[in-house]
Parts: structure tokens; C-alpha cells; sequence
């Protein structure tokens, strides 16, 4: 089977090492990757803002871009959601529907395809507080949610990282409460989504964390402005940079040395080393 | 036609003020975590939910044979049916029924209803004077604002703030701030109007078809009093909160105060069939736009609601934006979903007031899909041209960028040109919104993109295509 890997358009651009690690932990799993390379973005800024009409081509494009491949994966569980649930600003056409059918989050394609539980190439000797996103919970029932109070508790992020040897989860309050990314919703309610980022920071720090980890980047950047701000300089990694393997405080990693010094996670690390 | 509410500008000042977000915010998380603890204690939990769900459908389906035969037993019970179409036409209704009688005071149990159609000024300019008999609804007449929460009218205030205001309003000790007290307070000045009125309104949490009895559920037994005293009741009522029988009231009880405070019940439950010997009783069914939403495909399903607040408790931008930042009757949630139905332009911008996180339609006890039909207002309010200008022109440039590989590169190929691109969509309305309060995040010297040409030279894509 060969993969088409969709890389965001927010991590093409700010988290190009997120996209590299996916790339390599499939490689690494001995997947047939590739990598299309006329892809931008799925359309959802637009879609999620009302804005459906100025959706349309962007959408219709994505679909057109990926329409030969069976299986596509992005490391993404808000835009998974979207192109799943929510993929109805352009027209409705064999490409679109076999990219709505065949699209998976990277937990789903790790879990639930290929079935794999163990890395033992990824060591990671730090307490781990793990954020999963709304669209991954509530959108792709990637993990049980807090308020089906009946049903039996999972988490696939969790079930992946508990694979790593030496990857500690700390427990934290309200740990399915939104971050307040939400997309636009960051810029419009610009006061009100910092403050869920600052208060979603101060539950996870009580539980003194060495990194926060999550499968969506996106709620990272969000929470990552946040902590910068307050000066707080915990790492933040995407849950593939940690299946593959990172060693954050010697300043190696898998991806080689392109990244490292440009984000802040890099640059933290060599703070610390 | 009215401005749009700045949801997010009233949110800014609430949050400004930490002493009262925080408390807010807290209390109504232990709220949601009580309804957590109440709904674990009940095995079939989902299924209650399910069946509430679909005795509201079969309901609302059938909606006027419902309520002719609701009217048929009332009528039957001695009470007087009124039908108003709108807000105008139920306060003129109220007003009738208390002019003819010369009543110039009227006690009143909490209402959202009265509170939609602005019934309070509608009586006092005509010269009747209205007093709440609800705590925290007589805490908010006090202080000239509506309600801030749909079952907790004033649970924005703190302690010290009640005291304040009943200090100034009733001349009691404004350094004294023990519930008990100012519970007392508010007890020595209401009751005397109770015990004088010759009329009191409530409204009703459901409506019975079956056996035309009206239900009241409160935790003061304040509706009682309202009532029972005076000779005269008059209940305003929605025309969505029919269900069908007795049988099924039970599942609402079961499920409403547990979804709204975590309580198997609340206090008083308490059910009128008719006018006690002596006393009359009336009811008035309330459309208000509702039968238009009903026709609405993709929303009718907001007139579920039964008001038990568990949307608004759970919402994480409700609580830190406070219930007054809507600027409606119906805030947070499920606020969200009703209030353009009743004025498209005014709550334009609610619909953004929320992050898409799902925990509301999730805890709803009648399973209102609220996250989906904020998403679907979103669409509606483009399609109605209530979005702004400057936000619609960004989100088309950036369908020109994102639909075009190529003018997509251009744009990501340098770190300057692709914060141009991406936050471009957050920069649309203020001044760097997003750094306001947060970093920017810095974007790499190279996208994936480059990295993917630079270190995969021959794909197995390119190998492919041959």
C-alpha cells in the first residue's frame, strides 16, 4: 500500500520538523510514503469561519491533489476531522469523497492500521503531559471524552506514547478541556483564548511536566505562544517527533540539524544542553 | 436594525476583572463536575439522554395536535388558555388580564420567557410594579441587569457585591456577607409583596398534554409562592416545552437537575392543573418565532432545550467570558444557536464566540447537536452578508493562495512571506490579535517542502509518474 502523507499548511510552514518526523517514523515503519507535491491546505480557516464559498477551490484542489491515493496521512487531528466530517465547500465528486473515505489522522494510521504499540527506538526518559485536541476527541473519538461519564476510558495517543521506553504520563485537572485554539477563534476572542491557553498551562504545570506533547500541532503553537510569553520554557513536541525519536535535552534529533536553532523548541534545547 | 453584540470586546472587560472570572469559572466547573458525579450514579444515563431526545422529536413533530389537546384539558382544569403569537402580544395579554382587575403589583417567579419578551419594562411603564421573588432574579432586577445564566441569574456576583447592592437598595449592612444573611435580606423585602399582590406569574420547565397540568421546577419554592398566594396565576409558556404525558415528564425530571447542578431533584417540583378554589389561573402559550425555527431544518432542533444550563457550565468560553457578554436572553451555547432566529444582525457575531471543542452537545440532556449548529451558523451568517468585509476579503485571498501550488510556494518560500500567508487570516480585524497575548510563532528558515526536494530528490511519486 502505498501512502500519500498530507503535511498542514501551518506545519509546511512553522513545523517543518513535524512533518519530517512523520515522514521518517513511516518510512521507519517500512511504509511506502510519498509526498504530493502540488498539496497547500484542506480549506478548513475558511470553512470553519462560515466562510464556505472562499473554501471552495482550495478544497476542490486538495481533493484533486490527493484523488490517487488510497490512503492518505496527516499528522493532524484537526485537519483529519475536517476533511472527514466536515468537507463541504466545494463540489461533491469521486476525488472528494475518496479523500473524505481514505484519510487518517497519524494516531489512527499508527493504532488502528498498522496496529503497531511498541517503539523501541524512541527512548524518551521525561514526564509527558499529553494534550489530545478537541477534533481528535470529540471529532474523531480518538479518546474517550470526560463528559460520557459511562463510557469505558481510552486514549490511542496515549496507548502509542506508552510504547516509548521511559515515557512517563503525569496526570493533570481538566485534562479534555479546549486549549482555546479553535482556529479563528484564536484572533477573534483573541483575550479569551489566551486565557484558556494560560489557564491549560497552569493545570499541566502543577503536575511538573518536562514537555507537553500533543498528536495536533496546532493546539501546540497556540499553547507554545502562550507559555513564550510568560516565559515559561517548557518544550512542546508533536507526538511524532517522540515516536521517532528526539532526545531533547543533549540537542540531537532524528531530523538533523535543518530545524534545530529556528523553532523555540529548538532553541530551548540548546539552552539546556 | 441593531449593531451586532461584541461578544468578544465584552468578554475582554470580564476578563480584565480576575476576581470575578476566576470565581465564575469555578464555580461552574465544580457545576459540571457535580452533573459528572449525578450522571455516573445513573447506569442508563445515555439512554435517558436518547429517549429525552426523541420524546422532544416526536414532540415538536406533532406540535399542534399537542396543543390543542393541552388547551382542550386545561380548559376542561378551569384554567384560561391564551395563545400569543409574540412578545408584544403576550405582555399585552398579561397586562390585560391585570388591568381589568386594577392590580398594580405583581410577584414573579424566574422566567426566561418574560425575560425574551421584556415583559418587566413593558408593566412598569404602564404603572404595575414587578417584584422577582427569585434570589438571584431579584438580585439582577436590583441591579438593572438581565440575567447572566439561565437557571443562576446572578452567579457572576460575588458575596461582597450582594452585599453592596442590598446595602444600597435595602439600607442592610454592606460588611456583612454571609449567605444566610443577605438570604434573609432579600427574604424580609420580598415577602411582604408577596403577601399583598393579587397576582403572580411563573413560568413553567414543562407543559403537559395529557392532563393539561403546567410543571415548575425550583430549588427556592419561590413559584409556589408566586402561585399559591395571591388569587390571581398567570403561567407564560413556550410552546416547545410540551411533551406528551405524566410517563414522560419522569425522564426530564430524571435528567434536568442532574444535568443543571448535579442534584437528583430539584427542591420543589411542583405541578398546577388549575385554579385553587376561589382563584383563577391562566396559561399563556408563547410562539415568539418559534414555529418559524421550527421550520428551519437546520436548527430547529435548538427547541430541545429543556434550560437546564449544562452547556453554558461546561463551555470554556463561557466561563471566562461571563453570561452578560452575549448581550441576549439565551447566552453561552445554546444562547448561541437561538438568539439569531430571533434578530440575525444583532447576534451575527455570536457564533464565533465559540471554539468548536463539542463538550456542550455532549453533556445536553436532550442531545442537541449545539457545536454543529454553531458551525452551521457560521455559514448562514456568510451567506446573510453579516460577516465583515476585510475578514471575507482574507479568507478569499487565501483561498487564491491555498488553491494555487504555485502561488503557494511563492508565498511559504521565505520566512517573512509566509507569516504574510498564514496568521495572514489572524490579522484580519486588529492590529496582531494573535500576539496580544501570545508569542507569534517563528517560521522556519525552510518549509517541509523544501526540505522534502532538498533531501527525497527522486520521490518514489516522481518514480512513479515515470
Amino acid at each position: 500500500m502505498q501512502v500519500a502523507l498530507m503535511v498542514p499548511c501551518y506545519i509546511d510552514m512553522f513545523y517543518p520538523h513535524v512533518g519530517i518526523a512523520t515522514l521518517e517514523l513511516l518510512e521507519k515503519l517500512g511504509v511506502d510514503v510519498v509526498y504530493p507535491k502540488d498539496q497547500t491546505c484542506c480549506g478548513q480557516p475558511m470553512a470553519n469561519s462560515g466562510c464556505y464559498e472562499q473554501a471552495r477551490a482550495t478544497e476542490e484542489h486538495c481533493a484533486r491533489v490527493f484523488a490517487s491515493f488510497d490512503c492518505v496521512v496527516t499528522p493532524s487531528g484537526s485537519c483529519t476531522h475536517h476533511i472527514r466530517n466536515k468537507f463541504n465547500a466545494g463540489a461533491d465528486s469521486p476525488e472528494k469523497q475518496n479523500l473524505v473515505r481514505n484519510t487518517y489522522d497519524l494516531v489512527e494510521f499508527l493504532h488502528d492500521v498498522l496496529k503497531i504499540r511498541e517503539f523501541p527506538w524512541a527512548t524518551f526518559d521525561h514526564k509527558v503531559a499529553l494534550h489530545t485536541s478537541c477534533s481528535a476527541i470529540r471529532g474523531l473519538n480518538m479518546a474517550s471524552m470526560s463528559e460520557r461519564v459511562h463510557d469505558a476510558v481510552f486514549s490511542k495517543p496515549k496507548a502509542l506514547l506508552s510504547g516509548v521506553p521511559g515515557l512517563e504520563f503525569v496526570e493533570f485537572e481538566r485534562v479534555d478541556e479546549c486549549c482555546g485554539f479553535g482556529g479563528t477563534f484564536a484572533v477573534t476572542e483573541e483575550a479569551v483564548s489566551a486565557k484558556m491557553g494560560y489557564d491549560k498551562l497552569s493545570f499541566m504545570q502543577k503536575a511538573s511536566p518536562d514537555c507537553i506533547v500533543s498528536s495536533d500541532m496546532s493546539c501546540l503553537m497556540h499553547l507554545q505562544g502562550c507559555a513564550r510569553r510568560q516565559k515559561q520554557d517548557i518544550p512542546f513536541y508533536h507526538l511524532a517527533e517522540v515516536l521517532n525519536g528526539v532526545s531533547p535535552w543533549v540537542g540531537q534529533s532524528w531530523v538533523g540539524q535543518s530545524w534545530v536553532g529556528q523553532s523555540w523548541a529548538g532553541q530551548s534545547r540548546v539552552g539546556q544542553s | 436594525m441593531s449593531r451586532p453584540v461584541d461578544q468578544a470586546k465584552n468578554a475582554e472587560t470580564f476578563l480584565a476583572d480576575t476576581v470575578h472570572e476566576q470565581r465564575l469559572d469555578q464555580l461552574l466547573w465544580a457545576a459540571r463536575m457535580r452533573r459528572d458525579a449525578a450522571a455516573r450514579q445513573v447506569p442508563e444515563w445515555e439512554e435517558l439522554r436518547t429517549l429525552a431526545s426523541e420524546i422532544k422529536e416526536h414532540t415538536l413533530s406533532n406540535l399542534s395536535d399537542y396543543m390543542i389537546q393541552f388547551e382542550a384539558r386545561a380548559t376542561a382544569n378551569g384554567v384560561i388558555v391564551h395563545w400569543a403569537r409574540d412578545a408584544h402580544e403576550h405582555n399585552q395579554i398579561v397586562y390585560d388580564i391585570l388591568a381589568e382587575q386594577e392590580i398594580k403589583l405583581l410577584i414573579k417567579s424566574k422566567s426566561m420567557l418574560t425575560e425574551e419578551c421584556e415583559l418587566r419594562p413593558f408593566l412598569e411603564r404602564r404603572g404595575i410594579r414587578v417584584t422577582e421573588t427569585d434570589l438571584g432574579e431579584r438580585i439582577q432586577q436590583l441591579d438593572n441587569q438581565p440575567p447572566a445564566h439561565i437557571t443562576g441569574p446572578a452567579i457572576h456576583k460575588t458575596n461582597h457585591d450582594v452585599a453592596v447592592l442590598f446595602s444600597q437598595k435595602y439600607g442592610s449592612d454592606p460588611k456583612n456577607e454571609d449567605t444566610a444573611y443577605l438570604a434573609g435580606v432579600m427574604r424580609e423585602n420580598t415577602r411582604p409583596d408577596i403577601l399583598i399582590a393579587r397576582a403572580g406569574m411563573t413560568g413553567a420547565n414543562f407543559v403537559v398534554a395529557e392532563t393539561g397540568a403546567i410543571v415548575v421546577a425550583t430549588n427556592e419554592g419561590n413559584a409556589d409562592l408566586s402561585a399559591n398566594t395571591p388569587p390571581l396565576h398567570i403561567c407564560s409558556v413556550g410552546i416547545e416545552k410540551i411533551i406528551p404525558t405524566t410517563e414522560s415528564l419522569a425522564v426530564f425530571i430524571r435528567l434536568l437537575a442532574r444535568s443543571a447542578t448535579g442534584d437528583a431533584i430539584t427542591q420543589y417540583t411542583s405541578t398546577f392543573r388549575g385554579p385553587r378554589k376561589g382563584a383563577s389561573m391562566h396559561v399563556i402559550l408563547v410562539d415568539n418565532g418559534r414555529s418559524a425555527r421550527l421550520g428551519m431544518k437546520r436548527f430547529w432542533r435548538s427547541l430541545k432545550c429543556i434550560r437546564c444550563a449544562a452547556c453554558m457550565n461546561t463551555c470554556p468560553v463561557y466561563r471566562r467570558s461571563g453570561g452578560l457578554s452575549y448581550g441576549s436572553t439565551y447566552m453561552g451555547p445554546i444562547g448561541i444557536i437561538m438568539m439569531p432566529t430571533f434578530e440575525i444582525r444583532k447576534y451575527s457575531e455570536l457564533p464565533f464566540a465559540s471554539t468548536l471543542n463539542g463538550s456542550c452537545t455532549n453533556v445536553c440532556p436532550v442531545k442537541i447537536d449545539i457545536h454543529e449548529q454553531i458551525y452551521g451558523w457560521r455559514e448562514v451568517m456568510e451567506e446573510n452578508d453579516q460577516i465583515q468585509v476585510v475578514k471575507k476579503e482574507a479568507m478569499r485571498v487565501a483561498d487564491k493562495v491555498l488553491s494555487h501550488p504555485a502561488l503557494y510556494q511563492i508565498a511559504t518560500t521565505t520566512l517573512s512571506s509566509a507569516l504574510e500567508v498564514l496568521p495572514h487570516f489572524a490579522i484580519y480585524n486588529r492590529l496582531n490579535a494573535w500576539g496580544k497575548h501570545r508569542d507569534v510563532p517563528e517560521a522556519s528558515s525552510e518549509t517541509f517542502h523544501a526540505w522534502y526536494r532538498n533531501h527525497r530528490p527522486k520521490t518514489n511519486e516522481e518514480v512513479r509518474r515515470g
